[in-house]
């Protein structure tokens, strides 16, 4: 019966999905034939904007935040869930599946609250920017509602992929459940690169032409320049972001564990969300880059706007937030490493690579070019300091970042040593090609960083990253591929979940709050860099507040909604655990008698 | 305690780290561009180059690339007269212009016609300029105002400033004899008093209605000084000191003030000392 529920609602996503990008396309063809599509994009007044005595920013920014938080964790969650449910599958092994299903008890409140904020936003939009909300229905069109359509379908797969999860466990059920978690998804992902595609084109808007009206298909007007880099960026970011979420709670959930059955599950739970979270997290600066490119090739102005103009001080806040990322993750795999005995066969490398996190940070918080009032540049003696000047530019900082992405895999990859022992008869051949990869990957990185940074120009300095990142890939993949290799018919040494201090489970809070934290910055910095437009170059903003806020005032929002988001965090957590309580019925002594 | 106030506690803490940096790093709001009210025929070539440098700072968004930093040619460094002679000489020249003010108007309207080397497009071997068009948006100068930073590249250096001042004739596309510009700054005052006001000279003068032992008395100045002294003490308030006060009086007014304003004071304050 469930086989042919599923294959019932395979034929019904089948049939809805074509059917509603007929609607857009054909809407698409139909409005291109319209004289509608050659008005202009408005040009508005001040007095277009309503004045409802508060700050229209501050709500939409806040409300848009949240749903961002909140639509970025519950698409994150099914995607690494499916995948530790397939392992468990696989492998027959019933923890994983529990804790995959356990992932989604969390997921699944949060939904709720995300489809909340996104209604409150959709609403404050139209009510305090109706010209805009205007205009930009005009440009998509009814690709929203294949919006709205896709969040039917994704609503009703995830409340089958949750609640079936029992009903389908074992067995062929099985892997009906695992396509319908593909089926979610799927479509989880779809509605995010929609959703994408809305504020890519405000940042460099495509299918229209030079004063705004609609000269292109849907397909056009959402393919511009910057969509595909964000939908990377964003899918990797969501991960980590997902991944540092649960790590939280389970790191809850194990500091208020009453029994070592429970602090083993737990700590077994954040390891894993810890995982996934540095796992998604290692590659995102790669993305970052892509994203910036693009940016500038797009336009050379928005790149310096945001990376060497009035937001340069903001990388500097960027730089500690990540800072705080690596040394927190890297400090709960260090703390974790005493799960195992074998562990103190590689104890003595921490220290260096704690000093290379350290070193890393301090150069990556050096800033480089700032905007300096007379009297600062007469103190420095110029626009850059003298001595560390030469650290604010990025050559340094890629040296930098890709280094503390090479000490964290490190970290990662003594942590998978310690409670093995290898027995495949080349090991030390092996392990001597492994010191060789780290080696030469990290002379070419500084050589790559130093010599074409400062010795060469500008071209050469950007096509240096390349090298330098393709460096720490062959590190990683490299790393990932020996030690498989290295691994095989192993002896493994005995390990205790559950024995780890309960300090490193502040590492995994402070993750979260970190994660949290930068998504709201570089949400900042990506709105920010259209400057005063609303569509960058053809519809102005002339809001009241169409100014670029400081980064103080900036940073007090982004608290507001960080402190909100943890509040409701706490709430959902709180809300997973209610679930698992039954009240057990008072004895009444009376009757006994 | 209870674990939920440990955990809430320290990821409390944590967000006001991150708040308290943010807050500590220097404060800087990036403005957008005020419309301002201009009058063309009220232009002198002083105001206009004035004019052109503002906007070469500003709305133009210039500096953006052209410093220092190697991502575009330093202009401010360069004798733009100069380069742009030997530019339309050079073989790779494929542009129209046959004197300097033309070449540099064609640079900011067909930036790809001439790329310098070194300064191209990644992969276009430095036959596409990465510069924005200055007439289309975002950067929309109009006519005048490219005339204007036109006017200002060429006097930077002391060259000969060929464009020619704008008229009320020659700007056609307004219906009055006023044009509206955006700059990254407050609107010119349009009287003498708003400009004392607005420039501070209250605060520490006597002038106008207010009373104030901090500066010299402004209302009779005129007594005291000539129409030169008193835009000396103005532009260069350090050149003379005025005996009994201290010389607190900004020295940035040369660069903050339009020239129109600067006379409407220095002649207000004429007027009201006789």
């Amino acid at each position: 019966m469930h086989i042919r529920l599923i294959l019932l609602i395979i034929l019904l996503v089948g049939f809805v999905t074509p059917s509603l990008a007929e609607i857009a396309s054909n809407s698409s063809e139909v409005v291109a034939n319209t004289e509608t599509t050659l008005t202009p994009a408005p040009e508005l007044k001040r007095s277009d904007y309503p004045n409802m005595g508060f700050s229209s920013r501050s709500v939409v920014w806040i409300l848009a935040q949240m749903h961002l938080f909140f639509a970025a964790f519950v698409l994150a969650v099914p995607i690494f869930v499916l995948v530790i449910e397939f392992i468990g599958f696989k492998y027959k092994d019933d923890r994983y599946d529990d804790m995959a299903h356990e992932f989604m008890k969390i997921s699944i409140t949060a939904y709720s609250i995300t489809a909340l904020f996104g209604g409150s936003l959709a609403f404050a939009l139209f009510l305090l920017y109706p010209q805009f909300m205007a205009y930009m229905m005009r440009v998509f069109n009814t690709q929203t509602l294949v919006y709205a359509g896709l969040f039917f379908a994704e609503s009703a797969l995830l409340y089958i992929y949750y609640y079936g999860w029992n009903a389908m466990r074992y067995g062929e059920a099985k892997w009906g459940h695992l396509t319908i978690g593909l089926l979610l998804n799927a479509v989880g992902t779809t509605l995010l690169v929609v959703a994408n595609s809305w504020a890519t084109f405000m940042m460099a808007p495509s299918g229209i032409n030079e004063v705004g009206a609609v000269t292109g298909s849907i397909w056009e007007i959402m393919k511009g320049p910057l969509w595909n880099p964000l939908n990377l960026h964003r899918v990797l970011a969501n991960i980590a972001f997902g991944g540092a979420v649960v790590g939280a709670y389970a790191a809850y959930k194990f500091l208020s564990a009453k029994t070592m059955a429970e602090k083993a599950h737990y700590d077994w739970m954040g390891y894993t969300s810890n995982f996934i979270a540095v796992l998604a997290f290692l590659p995102l600066p790669f993305a970052g880059y892509w994203l910036m490119a693009e940016i500038y090739a797009y336009s050379q102005q928005m790149g310096i706007t945001a990376m060497g103009g009035i937001l340069a001080w903001l990388f500097v806040v960027q730089a500690i937030l990540i800072g705080t990322i690596l040394l927190s993750a890297n400090y709960y795999l260090w703390s974790g490493m005493s799960r195992c005995e074998g562990s103190e066969r590689y104890t003595w490398m921490i220290k260096y690579i704690a000093l290379v996190l350290i070193v890393g940070f301090l150069i990556w918080v050096t800033p480089h070019t700032l905007i300096l009032t007379p009297s600062e540049v007469a103190t420095l003696g110029g626009s850059h300091h003298h001595t560390l000047g030469p650290l604010g530019i990025m050559p340094a900082k890629n040296i930098a970042v890709n280094l503390m992405l090479i000490a964290t895999f490190l970290s990662f990859q003594l942590y998978r040593r310690s409670d093995k022992v290898i027995t495949v008869s080349w090991a030390k051949a092996g392990n001597a090609l492994m010191v060789a990869i780290y080696v030469i990957a990290i002379a070419n990185i500084i050589f790559a960083g130093v010599y074409y940074g400062y010795f060469t120009n500008t071209v050469y300095k950007v096509g240096s990253s390349v090298m330098q990142v393709a460096s720490t890939l062959i590190v990683i993949i490299g790393g990932v591929i020996i030690d498989t290799l290295m691994f095989k018919n192993a002896k493994t040494l005995p390990s205790t979940w559950g024995k780890v201090n309960n300090f490193s489970q502040y590492a995994l809070f402070a993750l979260p709050v970190a994660f949290t934290w930068l998504m709201a910055l570089m949400g900042y910095v990506r709105s920010s860099v259209r400057t005063n437009w609303h569509v960058y170059t053809v519809m102005k903003d002339n809001s009241p507040e169409n100014y670029i806020p400081a980064i103080g005032h900036a940073g007090n929002m982004m608290t507001i909604a960080t402190v909100l988001f943890l509040l409701i965090i706490v709430f959902i957590f709180w809300i997973a655990s209610l679930s698992n309580t039954k009240q057990v019925p008072e004895v009444d002594n009376a009757s006994n008698c | 305690m209870p674990v939920i106030v440990k955990v809430l506690g320290f990821s409390l803490g944590l967000t006001l780290v991150f708040t308290l940096i943010a807050n500590l790093l220097p404060q800087v709001e990036g403005e957008a561009p005020v419309e301002k009210i201009i009058d063309p025929s009220a232009f002198t070539e002083e105001s206009f180059i004035a004019l052109g440098e503002e906007l070469f700072q500003g709305k133009g968004t210039c500096t953006l690339c052209h410093n220092n930093m190697g991502r575009a040619p330093d202009i401010l460094a360069l004798n733009m007269v100069e380069t742009s002679t030997e530019r339309m000489a050079d073989s790779r020249y494929q542009g129209s212009a046959k004197d300097v003010e033309a070449y540099l108007r064609e640079s900011m309207l067909q930036p790809s016609i001439y790329v310098v080397q070194g300064f191209g497009k990644k992969g276009s071997n430095d036959t596409e300029s990465p510069m924005p068009t200055v007439d289309k948006a975002p950067i929309q100068l109009s006519e005048l105002e490219i005339n204007a930073v036109i006017a200002f590249m060429q006097a930077k250096d002391g060259n000969l400033v060929t464009v020619a001042l704008p008229t009320e004739e020659a700007t056609p596309t307004t219906s009055q004899s006023e044009i509206t510009i955006q700059i990254n700054e407050p609107a010119m005052a349009k009287t003498a008093e708003a400009a004392l006001v607005q420039f501070g000279c209250t605060v520490c003068h006597s002038v106008l209605e207010t009373e104030s032992p901090v500066g010299p008395d402004l209302r009779t100045v005129a007594s005291r000084l000539s129409v030169e002294e008193i835009r000396q003490s103005i532009v260069d308030p350090n050149a003379v000191i005025a005996e009994g006060f201290p010389p607190i009086m900004p020295t940035d007014f040369a660069e903050k003030m339009k020239v129109k304003e600067l006379d409407m004071i220095v002649q207000f304050l004429v007027d009201s000392g006789k």
